[in-house]
């Protein structure tokens, strides 16, 4: 007998390559069959790069749905809460779908390419319930994750390194807008949109061109401190943006066994998503129970006292301990706000904004545990928002 | 201009007829929408060939719920309430069998065939009372009600005592033949027994839960078998003379095209002719698949729910055979007054099992197993003078034949099933005079029931009780408001029982009263 040896290791982005030459941490994790670098170079180097100049992040494993069809407006404002039919073509979405429960199952950003033609990005894989929505509706969906990379470019120099590699009419584009535009002779699509919650695009091409556009990039970007990061950095970035990850703030609705784990919009903060004048979609009926009856849980942003990270740390009303109201579910020092920040959730009625918790946090030095009680205030904005991330035109740096 | 009703029944079938009958009562402003020119749904008698008429699916009665006759003061006339069965065999030797008592069989099989139906009527009568409530909901927010209805269903299978709750809890997910073989020496009685357990259904006797479909057939008369005068149409004239009785408009010939929907409520029901019918409130008597797939649309359901009607396993696999005949066949071994018995053609639970194995694959049976009536022996209203009509339930023509159904597929397997009644009826096809041949695919497109399942949905444990049609919707309340399900497809589930059509009209008339 013969033993074929079938290659089951993880995808390479195409841009690959240009990626191995620079890696100096040979540190890499999977993300949906990909390989992701945790970083390049080192995790606060490529941080301040894109709070300070430009970083370089590669989403192409993010999972992308073309989704099309004469019923695909139909299709997708059944799917998410968002009211789908306000989003023109050329305008992207951030959105999140829910099961019947009113629970989230995922987050992610739906581009309106061009009439009734749409992209939906996500961290997860989502086939199997998108072909369940689409039963009874003409619409076509392809996961063309193989078929085309993305690079996000996210940093106060992003606009700059743009206009450098000559897209001309980049200075347009509005925030949670796409277009595309002439890359040596022919398209590339761009939308003002990222994780980073700081000016930044994010560029879509196919495959083949990859090692191109990468080239063409980082040569634009040479004078205006253009880095590629990892994962690890952008993390950082996205908590000061106070954004959502999935299996963080969330559990994928159709990954919790227990009752009780998922969380709907509504606890989520994420209320302005929700429309509840459309007449049907996925989750209307138990968020509108939920917005009736009151949520379970709401998701808060902390300042905390003191310099020691709140990793896991349990949520407590009242110093004295008692019983706790939640847990902190994303938390880091924040070096541009000069913050300890975190991410949690908590029961309600705790958790109003301005309402003062207190969080337990146990930290490590030289072996030994100690703990502290730090007072920690929820505020309602990003800790992270700058006002250029904004403007259009934005401002050159 | 459109007509404005309290409430819409869609479909004149058994259980639409016995909702809409109940709701009037209760005062409610009716209409009944029929698809066919003849109420009744499958549940009517049709004329097949001139002169020759036979109840068109169900030709025996045996589930109709006494609640439901005495809700309604129904009077049905009977042809006859007494039919016993006959396993036929070969040589003359046949197996008898009438309520409790079997003859043909060894002194030992007759004694444990007595044990056995003691037993079986026992439970089934557990789970008739069950079959005449609303399912509890199992969550987190179910109601007093609810907690109960549970806790009365486990009080009543404790109370059968340790010895039969465990042997209730042992046989109720259990196939029939494991049973059988452990019983029975009588291959005959095996068969007709297991036989019993798939009718009208997608399973074999070594299918899971065929005890369970065994006790559905006997939960409502102890498998006491009648013949309605004049056929089926008997029991739905009846049950439609009762709704206009109670105020009910029925309307025949108006199929509906889709429940009218705004903003997640019902507002009515528009017809394949256009016209629309206003009301808050409409109760389909269709399947859950036909109802919400096509008359509701998946645009006005939410994709959990879609996904799980999408996957109710209702694929037919009874195909119903009605022949007009010269005169009766010889049969070896019957006497000529005893053709007004029922004869199976199962001469052990292996053959069943066998003819099952073909529609796995996708094609009929090679030798099917039949039940047969002659129903004109007791009623020569359904046939000429001195001519009869045989009338049989053929398993298995699965309704997804993988060769497609077409003429020419029809007719092969109606001589394959001919030529296997020749066996026992060697003069058979000489007496043929007309023939009709219904298989899954005719039901389907005939009495508007999706895959051709007249139980409008596999009777198995993941579809019953709390999960008919589906967990979460088994209160015969649809996630849109104002719409009710009534059919089979709901709890209890098929039969013609009126079961269903009852419990959710007292389900419907219970909501009204805590709104």
């Amino acid at each position: 007998m013969t033993v074929t040896e079938v290659d089951l290791g993880r995808y390479q982005s195409p841009f690959y390559p240009r990626q191995a030459e620079i890696d100096r941490l040979n540190r890499w994790h999977e993300w949906k069959g990909y390989s992701s670098a945790d970083g390049f170079y080192d995790t606060t180097l490529e941080y301040f790069a894109t709070r300070n100049s430009a970083g370089a992040f590669d989403i192409t494993p993010m999972t992308k749905y073309r989704i099309t069809g004469p019923d695909a407006l139909d299709f997708l404002d059944r799917l998410v809460t968002r009211n789908m039919r306000k989003i023109k073509p050329g305008r992207v979405a951030y959105a999140v779908w829910c099961d019947d429960g009113g629970h989230v199952i995922d987050d992610g950003t739906i581009f309106h390419l061009q009439e009734g033609e749409y992209r939906l990005c996500s961290q997860e894989r989502h086939m199997a319930w998108f072909k369940a929505a689409a039963i009874g509706m003409d619409v076509t969906i392809v996961d063309e994750t193989e078929e085309i990379c993305g690079l996000a470019l996210q940093g106060p120099t992003s606009f700059s390194i743009l206009n450098e590699l000559g897209l001309s009419g980049i200075d347009q584009l509005r925030p949670f807008g796409l277009a595309n535009y002439d890359f040596n002779g022919t398209d590339i699509m761009v939308s003002r949109t990222g994780f980073t919650g700081d000016l930044g695009y994010e560029l879509w091409i196919t495959n083949d061109r990859a090692i191109e556009l990468w080239d063409a990039l980082f040569e634009a970007g040479k004078h205006f401190g253009i880095m590629a990061m990892g994962t690890a950095a952008l993390e950082h970035a996205r908590i000061e943006a106070g954004f959502l990850a999935p299996f963080e703030e969330f559990l994928p609705a159709h990954t919790t066994v227990r009752t009780g784990r998922a969380r709907s919009p509504l606890e989520l903060g994420l209320e302005w998503l929700v429309d509840f004048s459309k007449p049907c979609f996925n989750g209307r009926r138990a968020l509108l129970d939920e917005k009736k009856n009151g949520s379970t849980w709401r998701l808060v942003k902390l300042d905390i006292e003191g310099n020691k990270e709140a990793h896991q740390a349990f949520i407590f009303p009242k110093k004295n301990g008692g019983k706790e109201c939640g847990f902190v579910t994303s938390a880091m020092w924040s070096p541009v706000c000069k913050q300890n920040i975190a991410l949690g959730t908590v029961r309600t009625p705790h958790g109003n904004v301005g309402d003062k918790l207190w969080v337990e946090i146990y930290y490590q030095r030289e072996m030994h545990w100690s703990r502290v009680m730090a007072e920690a205030t929820v505020v309602d904005k990003p800790f992270w928002d700058p006002p250029r991330k904004r403007s259009t035109p934005p401002e050159p740096y | 201009m459109s007509e404005r009703y309290d409430a819409i029944v869609i479909g004149a079938g058994h259980n639409g007829l016995v909702c809409a009958s109940l709701l009037g009562k209760a005062g409610k402003k009716l209409l009944v929408l029929e698809a066919n020119d003849q109420v009744g749904g499958a549940a009517v008698t049709r004329e097949f060939a001139e002169g020759y008429s036979s109840s068109a699916c169900a030709h025996l009665l045996y589930q109709l719920q006494p609640q439901v006759e005495k809700d309604l003061g129904l009077k049905i006339k009977l042809a006859a309430d007494d039919i016993g069965t006959l396993s036929l065999g070969t040589g003359g030797e046949h197996v008898r069998i009438n309520g409790d008592t079997v003859s043909g069989v060894s002194e030992d099989d007759a004694t444990s065939y007595r044990e056995f139906y003691k037993r079986m009527t026992r439970f089934s009568d557990l789970l008739r009372t069950y079959f005449n409530r609303t399912p509890a909901r199992l969550a987190k927010d179910a109601s007093k009600a609810d907690m109960l209805n549970l806790a009365q269903l486990g009080f009543d299978v404790r109370r059968l005592g340790r010895t039969e709750m465990q042997e209730f809890l042992r046989l109720i997910g259990m196939n029939i033949r494991d049973e059988l073989v452990e019983r029975f020496d009588s291959s005959l009685l095996r068969g007709a027994l297991s036989l019993d357990a798939v009718l009208g259904t997608h399973l074999g006797p070594r299918s899971p839960n065929t005890i369970l479909t065994y006790l559905y057939r006997l939960a409502g008369q102890h498998g006491k078998l009648s013949q309605p005068a004049g056929g089926m149409s008997m029991v739905t004239d009846a049950l439609a003379q009762s709704a206009r009785g109670n105020g009910a408009v029925i309307r025949t010939g108006m199929a509906a095209k889709r429940i009218v929907i705004d903003a997640g409520r019902v507002r009515g029901v528009e017809t394949q002719g256009g016209e629309i019918f206003e009301s808050n409130m409409v109760v389909s008597n269709a399947d859950p698949v036909s109802t919400m797939m096509c008359l509701v649309g998946t645009k006005n359901l939410e994709t959990g729910f879609t996904r799980r009607v999408s996957h109710i396993r209702m694929r037919g696999n009874a195909a119903k055979l009605h022949l007009a005949l010269d005169g009766l066949p010889t049969i070896d071994g019957v006497h000529k007054r005893e053709f007004g018995e029922r004869f199976v053609i199962a001469p052990d639970e292996v053959y069943v099992e066998r003819a099952f194995n073909h529609a796995k694959y996708g094609e009929t049976s090679e030798k099917p197993a039949i039940e047969i009536s002659f129903p004109t022996f007791r009623d020569t209203s359904l046939a000429p003078a001195g001519k009869h009509v045989l009338s049989a339930i053929v398993q298995y023509a699965p309704w997804e034949l993988r060769a497609g159904w077409s003429d020419e597929t029809r007719d092969a397997f109606q001589q394959v099933v001919v030529d296997t009644m020749t066996d026992y009826m060697p003069d058979l096809a000489g007496r043929i005079t007309a023939s009709e041949l219904l298989t899954p695919a005719d039901i389907e497109k005939q009495f508007h029931i999706n895959g051709g399942h007249w139980h409008h949905g596999e009777l198995a444990l993941d579809q019953f009780l709390f999960t008919r049609p589906i967990g979460g919707s088994q209160q015969y309340r649809m996630p849109i408001d104002g719409l009710w399900l009534c059919g089979a497809g709901a709890h209890p589930g098929g039969g013609v029982s009126g079961a269903p059509g009852r419990n959710a009209a007292r389900a419907i008339l219970k909501q009204e009263k805590s709104a």
